[in-house]
């Protein structure tokens, strides 16, 4: 579904994003890990349009997507979620996920039905109140919200369970897999290693720009290239006992 | 309609009822000494729908939109001007210059739309951009022939329906509250449109809008070319009551700041904001100045200025969401 | 279209131009500092200027003060009065959020020129000085003193204001809140009191203008207003928050308003000075000679 190739995007002399191919299957889970500053958000901005790349191509059901505006991608069917969760302040929780549907429903009334079903498949409620009012954990279900609001094909999830509880995290895995099981693509961003596990069938490793693993989330994990990437951060030893418990 | 649909517009149904019966009201406040007579409070209530007006104007770009535009006056001049120029040189009837002053506003709002959007001015520098054009415009239209230079135009009183010009100052201020009615219900009805989600999503965070397909330049295009419209027949407006226009009056800062204050004094990006503003600021400045006149036996200019700049302030600082804020937070909503 | 003049013409209007170009650039200077600091546009410094051309005449006209001593009184007295401002005023009521900045600036020089027109109404007033007239005979261009003096005198404040930042301790304060307002904290800098130095400052340097400016200019509650599109023309040219980029950026000005002064005429004049001012911002917002956006 999509295919990423020869990726690479230059800041002055900085290399953040370095010759990255991969490949996203149709109907998969699909994972991006790496230690923090290994240029994975970078490689979702190039992808979404919000950056062009100094090199390489981004395939999306085989036409070339290089380049395009985030906004005309969410029109072809690509959206994506923000690390730091940006809600519309001002709205409502419903209005939020509507400015979304609005993209497939350009009349109010089903442009606010469809929002309120999006609401219920992420288990968002009261959705009257102010965005501004919810927790962190309500702001990523909108997040996750919004972009499904799009009726996107594919979904960059930037690190969704980014600042919840082993408890919030538990809760919020079945709906990311629901939204799978509906027919939606994902690629994901995320350093909760359990649910990484739990949730991908394939991951890709990056490490200072580059692709340096790639595999079953079992296989990358035993493999030595990628527990070397993460002993620096001390994250070697929390990669084995997600292994342990996944 | 719907019974929803219906529930949303009632308020401002009721509003617009209210304001047409105010007439009635004239000669108990005349006889209360509030007014020295019918005259004098046609002219306040007219002057206050014309700057509600091009507040409503401003209100779309800038209330909905976020995009504070300090140079409204650029719109405002265009249409009072094309609106007395049209008149005066080439003939046309008044009825049949409006709409063609509209469009003139909303043009001149689209390219300056277009060039500031395109080159990503937002905050400081679009209001600063936007104070530019203003200026330049001002300084062309006091400099060139056709819009009478410094001497300005004036529109030869010829008191007739079809010239939009009334005996009667009821009738002037029925046809202002008309347009002022319409923005309103336009205003709802774009709260409640695609369109409206769209331009407040651009407002609250431009990368979240255009991940979830919002096209922004376009968004935005399209509400200061309207906003520019709505500020454009306030002009024309202006032009057909007091029938004269310079430089000064048309493209002048005072408009500007008019159309920016009453939103942000009265509610920002609410459809009640531009009129609750623009009936407090005129009517605190109007009082003020009698306040001041009567302690002092004498007329003191900027009086009612002074009280425009310290309210903006104090609302800034006491009251973000405007009069109407208030009103909703006193009311326990 | 254009006449065509004779170069003795064209070469005293240049140098004209550069000694307004002088006290733009130090009414710009303010502006400037201000952005490149709070990273908000103060609206109120034209009106601020207003004020402070007023205190100069009132300090002759009430008090005798010749206009180029009063920069001893007013200039602290400005900067204690900007410091304030920004200090009681502009930074509670905005809670420091930057569209409220915008508009409590704007708030407040409507305030000061408004207070300033009931005061002393719309006339037009200037100072009648022995010297206001005197000349410098260069040979080949007469120049008037008051603005030869003002030229030297902008040039000082300039350098003076360069060697505050550089070389002080509140100046690499001033300089560390600029880059990074958040590391500047935490290193123990108090942001809000160099928030209010920095506009203290800015006044400080509109009250040097206005008593370089008096000797030889008019003023009435409007005048700022003329000034504040100028300065902002010289900022936005010379790159937001770039001292050296608004000495250039007003020399420069002073030259075009002066050259398109003489060649469209006095009315039409102006409007290279917008018209540069718009196209800056449209295609090089960083300004000739910024260099962050």
């Amino acid at each position: 579904m999509l295919e990423v190739h020869s990726l690479t995007k230059r800041f002055g002399g900085l290399v953040a994003v370095s010759d990255v191919s991969l490949t996203v299957p149709e109907g998969s889970i699909t994972g991006l890990i790496g230690p923090n500053g290994a240029g994975k958000t970078t490689l979702f901005t190039l992808v979404s349009g919000f950056q062009t790349p100094s090199a390489g191509r981004v395939l999306f059901c085989g036409e070339d997507i290089t380049g395009r505006t985030p906004e005309r991608l969410a029109v072809l069917g690509i959206a994506r979620t923000f690390q730091i969760v940006q809600p519309f302040a001002g709205l409502s929780v419903l209005e939020n996920i509507a400015v979304g549907a609005y993209l497939r429903f350009p009349h109010r009334a089903d442009a606010m039905a469809h929002a309120g079903a999006v609401a219920e498949r992420v288990g968002l409620t009261d959705l009257g109140r102010p965005a501004a009012s919810l927790t962190v954990a309500g702001r990523k279900r909108l997040e996750l919200a919004r972009a499904l609001a799009t009726g996107p094909r594919l979904v960059l999830l930037d690190e969704v369970l980014a600042g919840l509880n082993p408890s919030e995290i538990r809760d919020i895995i079945p709906v990311i897999r629901a939204i799978r099981d509906a027919g939606v693509t994902i690629l994901m961003i995320e350093h909760v290693m359990q649910a990484v596990m739990s949730l991908c069938e394939h991951v890709h490793v990056l490490a200072n720009g580059r692709l340096i693993a790639a595999g079953t989330p079992a296989e990358v994990v035993g493999n030595p290239a990628v527990v070397e990437a993460y002993l620096g951060h001390g994250a070697a030893g929390r990669l084995q006992k997600g292994a342990a418990h996944g | 309609m719907s019974s929803g649909t219906f529930a949303a517009y009632r308020p401002i149904l009721i509003a617009i009822a209210a304001l047409a019966a105010l007439p009635l009201a004239v000669p108990m406040l005349v006889s209360a000494g509030l007014f020295a007579g019918a005259n004098t409070f046609y002219n306040l209530m007219i002057f206050i729908l014309i700057i509600t007006l091009a507040a409503q104007g401003w209100n779309i770009a800038g209330g909905y939109g976020g995009q504070f535009s300090f140079g409204h006056a650029a719109f405002f001049g265009t249409g009072a001007y094309a609106q007395a120029v049209l008149q005066t040189r080439y003939g046309v009837n008044a009825w049949a210059a409006l709409p063609v002053a509209m469009a003139l506003g909303g043009l001149v709002g689209a390219v300056i739309g277009l060039l500031a959007f395109r080159a990503r001015l937002r905050g400081s520098y679009f209001a600063l951009v936007t104070l530019a054009f203003a200026e330049v415009f001002r300084i062309l239209a006091n400099a060139t022939p056709i819009t009478g230079g410094a001497a300005g135009t004036l529109v030869p009183l010829r008191i007739g329906f079809g010239q939009m010009q009334f005996e009667a100052p009821a009738a002037f201020f029925y046809l202002a509250l008309g347009f002022v009615a319409v923005v309103l219900l336009l205003n709802r009805l774009l709260e409640r449109s695609r369109f409206g989600a769209w331009l407040v999503a651009v407002r609250e965070n431009e990368d979240a809008a255009r991940a979830l397909g919002v096209d922004t330049l376009t968004v935005k295009l399209k509400a200061i070319t309207l906003s520019a419209a709505v500020t454009a027949v306030a002009g024309a407006l202006y032009t057909q009551k007091f029938l004269y226009v310079d430089a000064n009056i048309a493209y002048g800062a005072w408009i500007s700041v008019e159309a920016l204050l009453a939103p942000i004094v009265g509610g920002i990006g609410t459809v009640f904001g531009p009129l609750i503003g623009a009936v407090a600021l005129i009517g605190l400045g109007e009082a003020a100045k009698t306040l001041i006149h009567s302690a002092f036996g004498s007329a003191v200019p900027g009086v009612d200025l002074v009280v425009y700049g310290l309210l903006l302030i104090v609302v800034i600082a006491f009251a973000p969401r405007g009069l109407i804020g208030l009103l909703r937070a006193g009311g326990g909503r | 279209m254009f006449r065509s003049y004779p170069p003795q013409i064209v070469l005293e209007a240049v140098l004209n131009g550069l000694l307004t170009g002088a006290v733009y650039a130090l009414v710009a200077l303010g502006l400037t500092l201000v952005y490149g600091v709070l990273h908000i546009i103060n609206f109120a410094h034209g009106a601020m200027l207003t004020l402070a051309m007023f205190a100069v005449l009132v300090a002759h006209l009430g008090f005798g003060i010749d206009p180029y001593l009063a920069i001893l009184p007013l200039t602290p007295l400005f900067f204690a009065f900007g410091y304030g401002l920004q200090r009681f005023v502009i930074s509670p009521a905005s809670r420091n959020d930057d569209g409220a900045i915008l508009l409590v600036t704007l708030g407040l020089s409507i305030v000061i020129e408004n207070l300033l027109l009931a005061i002393f109404r719309s006339d037009t007033r200037s100072l009648t000085l022995d010297y206001s007239f005197s000349v410098v005979d260069l040979g080949f261009a007469l120049l008037s003193l008051p603005r030869v003096i003002g030229f030297g005198v902008a040039l000082v404040v300039a350098a003076a204001l360069w060697a505050i930042l550089a070389l002080t301790d509140t100046g690499k304060a001033i300089r560390a809140v600029a880059k990074e307002k958040l590391g500047a904290s935490l290193v123990g800098i108090d942001v809000n009191h160099i928030y209010a130095v920095t506009f203290g400052l800015g006044a400080a340097t509109l009250a040097v203008a206005a008593c370089l400016l008096m000797p030889s200019f008019y003023v009435n509650p409007r005048v700022g207003n003329a000034f504040v599109l100028v300065a902002f023309t010289v900022v936005v040219l010379g790159g937001m928050g770039s001292i050296a980029g608004a000495l250039v950026g007003g020399l420069v000005i002073g030259v075009v308003e002066s050259l398109s002064g003489l060649y469209l005429g006095e009315s039409l004049g102006q409007i290279g000075i917008f018209l540069i001012f718009i196209l800056v911002l449209l295609f090089r917002p960083t300004g000739l000679f910024g260099a962050k956006a």
